[in-house]
């Protein structure tokens, strides 16, 4: 029979189903009352600065409707800027502000916005139109992430962002997200971002895929990933494993994106990371977090968490060393 | 316990139990397990005649036992300006009064009665009956003790005695003795006559009339057979045909006691019968059967309310299957769709719609609804004020569908109003954010997700059988429930993730 021959060849691969995601570990890992941490933005960013985690800068929040009439004043001083949904996920509700034309605002794209435009997604975004439920939400204004030039060659108008999986604060499997044209620029896989399963060890590329598709070359500026390698990798594993000592969940994807002057920081926290890490990466997340379960549950530093799992996966050190 | 074990645990006692009172309700109550199960109920009606002479007037007439072959599922006295009164007991007795009353009077008892699904054993009845020596002229002793002997000599114990003596009275091989005695008889019956032999035999016997169930049977006297009992038990034999045994279809209506009907104040009375044979659905026979029985399940049952509320019910017991159906959808299957009951309400209003109607109905509404909504995305309106709006244009939408398809003739378009708008609107306005976000093909792909599960809700739950069965064994919930929980614990994969995964597979 093909379809059992199939689940016992996932199965065999250390596959993990959404069901499985859903029942062994968020919700035994991630207890209920934690969630708001990670779902509201400026809450993760005041906890994040806390554990000095960085994060990008606070410019303002925009919680009522009336406040729209002063957005001119909080936004004409600015070059850049990014407007969030608080409880937003998936990258949805985002407007990025990268430059100015006269009174007009750039996209990325350079597609110009007016303030009336920018307006009218604000106030979707303050009635709730992309936060989970629906509830009335609060958009925060954000400093504009300048991305290092090196991960922009690794990218069509959006920034490249970094996510971790990070089970029990130790970082298990991670994978770059390259926006392209087809995406729209946005770092969506299934939209059709390039998906850059990334070695735990090194911060090396392992494969890239777009849309179940192995590909070589970023599609767009034809930029081969097999050279990539993440720089700032061993800080951006550290900071994954703080991410759990912040947030207290045991099952968790941490997003980074690599700022051109200030390195890497935190762009938000997931309680409920999708699985396509493992499609970036061609590896099952199952056995490394099965690996992870079987370890003694005691309290160990987040540097000591780090040490452990290149351990476990076996790296030599002198790929440690060349990171 | 783990809560996995508690998940297990609770899913196994629930299904059990649900399993338990369907099986309990189909076997013992008789629920039928498949719809349009019909039964055979005959509605009989014994009528009493008789002429008044003008003094107070009792007529007492003997009330049909509880009984071997069938169970009586309805009684009816009907009698204009008398008084009624019935004795319950051994031996069930109804009896009218009238102060005065002159002339013919016509008084009804009726009965609805059905053949019971498993013969129960009677409990024995008593030997209550006493041997009263017969009367007899010289000539009819003789004959008697003639019969009597050459039929003693012919059998064993008293049942094979009765069984020879029956023999001897009946047709053409009647002896010239029993000849004898039917003549002098004096228009005694054959049973009265035997049972005047039995007692000159010392053995103790009964009347026991009845009637034969047999479709249109009009005005007939009952019938009589005889019933010995030999010692250990009461036998029953047909003096007719000679036989042992209760014939086939034989409705006891009075063992032993007196008479069956007592007239005093009256004159020329008889009881005569009619039977009527109705094919009634299994359903409503063993809910009267199970009525009449006190049976608590039935009696704290959808069944007890009123029928309008009835239908209502009908319809929400049909939700949980929907409601699996879903469940099964995303847990197993792992398709989209948008919100999570959304296609459970829908497929509620396909039932009322039919389902090419309702598809076009709603894929018309849903479009319509989209289209006017980008339109208002651009005028920077509050979500709420936009998702009410939505709803007026929603409504509007739905009165120029009624009113167009009014005038085209098109009757089954105007079932639109059945679609709960609200839903709709919400529809529209979920749909169209994820038109913006993630453009058109995730609108067709969460769209057709929620629409396939609709029209496989849809065809679960206007299943006949499944109609039936949530219908009338609601004890299925809990069946539904464990199967629920059992698949709230399912953590492999999804159909759908075995395509997303499977470049994970080596080749």
């Amino acid at each position: 029979m093909m379809f059992f021959d199939t689940i016992a060849k996932l199965k065999k691969k250390g596959v993990l189903g959404m069901n499985a995601r859903n029942v062994a570990y968020i919700a035994r890992y991630n207890p209920r009352h934690l969630f708001p941490l990670v779902d509201d933005k400026l809450q993760t960013k005041e906890a994040a600065k806390k554990f000095g985690i960085r994060v990008p800068d606070l410019f303002g929040v925009v919680r009522y409707t009336g406040d729209l009439v002063n957005l001119g004043d909080l936004l004409s001083p600015l070059d850049g800027f990014a407007v969030k949904p608080l409880r937003g996920s998936g990258g949805k509700g985002i407007i990025i502000i990268s430059g100015r034309d006269g009174d007009n605002y750039l996209k990325p794209s350079g597609k110009p916005l007016s303030l009336a435009d920018i307006r009218h997604d604000i106030s979707n975004i303050l009635s709730g139109v992309y936060s989970l439920g629906g509830r009335p939400d609060t958009a925060v204004i954000e400093s504009l992430i300048r991305g290092l030039p090196y991960l922009l060659n690794y990218s069509f108008e959006g920034l490249p962002d970094i996510r971790v999986i990070v089970f029990r604060g130790f970082p298990v499997m991670a994978m770059m997200r390259c926006p392209t044209r087809l995406s729209d620029g946005k770092a969506n896989l299934h939209q059709g971002a390039v998906g850059v399963g990334l070695d735990i060890c090194s911060g090396r590329a392992i494969r890239a895929v777009q849309k179940d598709y192995l590909v070589d070359r970023h599609p767009d500026t034809e930029k081969d990933f097999s050279d990539l390698q993440i720089p700032d990798w061993d800080e951006i594993l550290q900071l994954s494993a703080r991410c759990y000592d912040m947030t207290g969940l045991g099952y968790i994807g941490c997003d980074f994106v690599i700022d051109e002057h200030r390195g890497p920081m935190i762009l938000e926290l997931n309680a409920r990371p999708g699985l396509a890490v493992q499609i970036a990466n061609g590896i099952g997340l199952r056995t490394r977090l099965e690996m992870v379960e079987a370890l003694e549950h005691r309290d160990r530093h987040a540097d000591e968490r780090v040490a452990l799992i290149k351990e476990m996966l076996a790296c030599t050190p002198t790929q440690a060393a060349s990171a | 316990m783990s809560p996995k074990g508690q998940v297990y645990l609770f899913a196994i006692l629930f299904a059990f139990t649900g399993l338990c009172l369907t099986i309990y309700k189909a076997s013992v109550l008789h629920f039928p397990l498949l719809p349009n199960t019909e039964r055979k109920v005959w509605s009989v009606e014994a009528k009493i005649n008789f002429d008044a002479i003008g003094d107070p007037v009792t007529v007492n007439l003997a009330l049909p036992e509880t009984q071997q072959q069938f169970s009586i599922l309805d009684e009816v006295f009907a009698s204009a300006g008398y008084g009624f009164n019935m004795q319950d007991g051994d031996h069930r007795r109804a009896s009218w009064t009238r102060n005065t009353v002159r002339g013919p009077q016509t008084l009804y008892y009726k009965l609805e009665v059905t053949e019971k699904l498993e013969k129960v054993l009677p409990a024995d009845s008593p030997l209550d009956e006493e041997i009263v020596q017969p009367v007899w002229t010289q000539v009819e002793k003789v004959a008697a003790e003639s019969l009597i002997r050459s039929a003693r000599e012919l059998s064993a114990d008293p049942g094979s005695f009765t069984l020879q003596l029956l023999k001897m009275m009946s047709g053409q091989s009647a002896s010239q003795d029993a000849l004898l005695l039917q003549q002098t008889s004096g228009g005694q019956s054959t049973a009265q006559l035997a049972l005047k032999l039995l007692a000159e035999a010392g053995i103790t016997a009964r009347m026991v009339r009845g009637i034969y169930l047999e479709n249109r049977l009009y005005n007939q006297k009952a019938d009589e057979l005889v019933e010995i009992h030999d010692g250990s038990q009461w036998l029953v034999f047909d003096p007719r045909s000679a036989s042992q045994g209760v014939p086939e279809n034989f409705f006891m209506w009075q063992r032993g006691g007196r008479s069956m009907l007592d007239v005093v104040g009256g004159y020329n009375s008889r009881v005569r019968f009619s039977v009527l044979a109705n094919d009634i659905s299994a359903k409503a026979v063993a809910l009267q059967e199970a009525t009449s029985g006190n049976a608590a399940l039935v009696d704290f049952n959808i069944y007890s309310l009123p029928i309008d509320k009835q239908t209502i019910f009908k319809l929400l017991l049909l939700v949980p299957i929907g409601a699996l159906v879903v469940v099964i959808f995303r847990i197993l299957v792992g398709l989209k769709t948008s919100g999570t009951f959304m296609p459970v309400l829908i497929a509620l209003a396909f039932i009322q719609t039919q389902l090419l109607p309702g598809i076009i109905i709603l894929v018309t509404l849903v479009a319509a609804g989209l289209w006017i909504r980008s339109y208002l995305s651009k005028l920077d309106l509050l979500m709420v004020a936009r998702l009410a709006a939505v709803v007026i244009a929603v409504v509007i939408l739905m009165a120029g569908f009624s009113i167009f398809s009014y005038k085209m003739g098109l009757d089954q378009l105007m079932t639109v109003t059945f679609f709960p708008m609200i839903i709709i609107a919400w529809t529209i306005e979920r749909m169209s954010i994820v038109w913006e976000e993630d453009g058109p093909k995730e609108v067709v792909r969460q769209g057709g997700g929620s629409l396939i599960v609709a029209i496989v809700a849809y065809l679960v739950m206007t299943n006949r059988y499944v109609e039936h069965l949530t219908y009338n064994f609601p004890e299925i919930l809990l069946i539904e429930l464990g199967i629920i929980l059992v698949l709230g614990q399912y953590t492999g994969y999804r159909l759908s993730e075995l395509k997303r995964f499977r470049f994970l597979i080596d080749k």
